[in-house]
């Protein structure tokens, strides 16, 4: 069994007015027999805090292209995107680019 | 496992960019992504010394990114411009306001003059006013005009010899992309210029800086530097078609990241056969802005809004411009088709 992990979740560019306008999130996992990753994280927020349109933030699996993923202050293509492994603490943030320039 | 910056190879990288697949750290990015812009500017010669600039600014993530940039490289090249901030103010309630506040911060964090217009004392209406009278439905045509040329009196009134505008590489190709959409021959082949020269009285030539730089890398820019900015999208602006247009584009981004300048280049490319009918550009002969009509779009949306004909700019209704000029009464046929707007 992992032990349940916390978790800092920011959102901004405009991704935060789907999260009722407020950027940041400090969440729970649940434990859970397996270690959390990337693809049970999205699917856990559209399932707990994604109250409308979740078409506007995730698709299918993934993020919907244009939004950006930060894991620790780093792109998460350097860091094996869903398949990462979520670790207590991190620090994982979500910028849209498609909203106004 | 952090991955290591592919240039210094000493710290850890922050990000993958799309256009290269390079690993950089935070140092190594932000002097890559300000010497591409100062490439474009040098290769492009979008400046010469002794210029007053004006930057468009809305508060927004690329006129920040914007005038950062350029602010930088002025000082780091010495370039020799004088540089402001240009905003305009369209009069929406509650959008505006909030990234105007975000522009008068820019204008103290980054020591630049600021100039802002506004529809209504440009017009004598304010957007919230034009949606009242015409709907949710043509409002973004309002707003598209009036804006245009709300920078170019701006600039006029501040002496600016050039404007330049935050446009990135992925507006460019979504630019392309709804000029091919709507059949918009004449735009589709200026639409990738990255400047414009003066085409007459009334306009002020214009530049896009970071035409070939990606948003994913703009936004990240702002983040690691901790860039003010605003991000809301206008109340009023229910922009289906750029919508579909804009998703299409960042799907197929999302699978080969070149997409983006692959379009761009296209649209560079492209060539207009001999034979096709082109709009002459002209002045409006009312306040002399670039017109290919005898009125320019923006004195026939504003006489629609005066006389509460909201439709006189929108559908094609170059036969009344003369009548409108003349200012002749319009048969009651005309009036009838051009006061129905459907909300
Ligand atoms: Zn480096
Ligand atoms: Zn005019």
């Amino acid at each position: 069994m992992a032990a349940p992990i916390a978790l800092h979740l920011e959102f901004g560019g405009g991704a935060e007015l789907l999260f009722d306008g407020v950027k940041n999130h400090h969440v729970t996992l649940p434990s859970q027999s397996e270690p959390w990753d990337m693809r049970q994280l999205l699917a856990w927020i559209r399932g707990n805090m994604l109250k409308e349109r979740p078409e506007l933030f995730v698709q299918g699996e993934s993020v919907r292209p244009g939004i950006l993923v930060l894991i620790n202050d780093a792109d998460w293509e350097l860091m094996g995107e869903l398949e990462y492994q979520l670790q207590d603490q991190d620090n994982i943030i979500f910028i849209s680019t498609l909203h106004g320039g | 496992m952090p991955v290591q910056c592919s240039s210094c190879t000493k710290k850890r990288a922050v990000l993958k960019r799309p256009k290269t697949g390079h690993s950089l750290c935070k140092d190594c990015f932000f002097w890559a992504f300000e010497e591409e812009v100062h490439q474009t500017i040098v290769s492009a010669r979008l400046f010469n010394r002794g210029e007053t600039v004006g930057i468009g600014a809305s508060g927004g993530k690329d006129s920040t990114v914007l005038a950062h940039v350029l602010k930088v490289l002025n000082e780091r090249y010495d370039y020799g411009l004088k540089l402001l901030l240009l905003s305009v103010d369209e009069g929406i309630t509650g959008y505006r306001d909030d990234s105007l506040e975000t522009v008068k911060r820019n204008q103290q964090q980054y020591e630049l003059p600021l100039k802002i217009v506004s529809y209504e004392e440009l017009y004598g209406w304010t957007m919230d006013a034009i949606v009242k009278q015409v709907g949710l439905k043509n409002n973004c045509t309002f707003c598209g005009v009036f804006r245009r040329q709300a920078l170019d009196r701006g600039a006029m009134m501040l002496k600016v010899d050039k404007i330049c505008t935050g446009h990135n590489a992925d507006d460019v190709a979504e630019t392309v992309l709804m000029n091919v959409l709507r059949g918009d021959i004449a735009r589709l082949r200026r639409c990738t210029a990255i400047s414009t020269a003066s085409e007459g009285e009334g306009a002020i030539p214009r530049c896009k800086p970071l035409k070939y730089t990606y948003e994913k890398e703009i936004v990240l820019y702002a983040y690691f530097k901790k860039l003010d900015y605003f991000s809301t999208e206008c109340i009023y602006s229910p922009n289906a078609y750029r919508g579909h247009a804009r998703t299409f584009l960042k799907d197929l981004e999302s699978v080969r990241p070149s997409a983006i300048v692959d379009v761009i280049h296209s649209g560079e490319t492209l060539s207009v056969k001999e034979g096709v009918k082109m709009p002459v550009q002209g002045t409006c002969s009312r306040c002399g802005y670039i017109s290919s009509q005898a009125l320019c779009k923006s004195c026939v949306l504003l006489e629609g809004l005066n006389r509460g004909l909201p439709r006189l700019g929108i559908g094609k209704h170059h036969r009344l411009h003369g009548k409108i000029l003349a200012q002749q009464p319009l048969t009651q046929q005309e009036e009838r088709k051009l006061k129905a707007i459907d909300f």
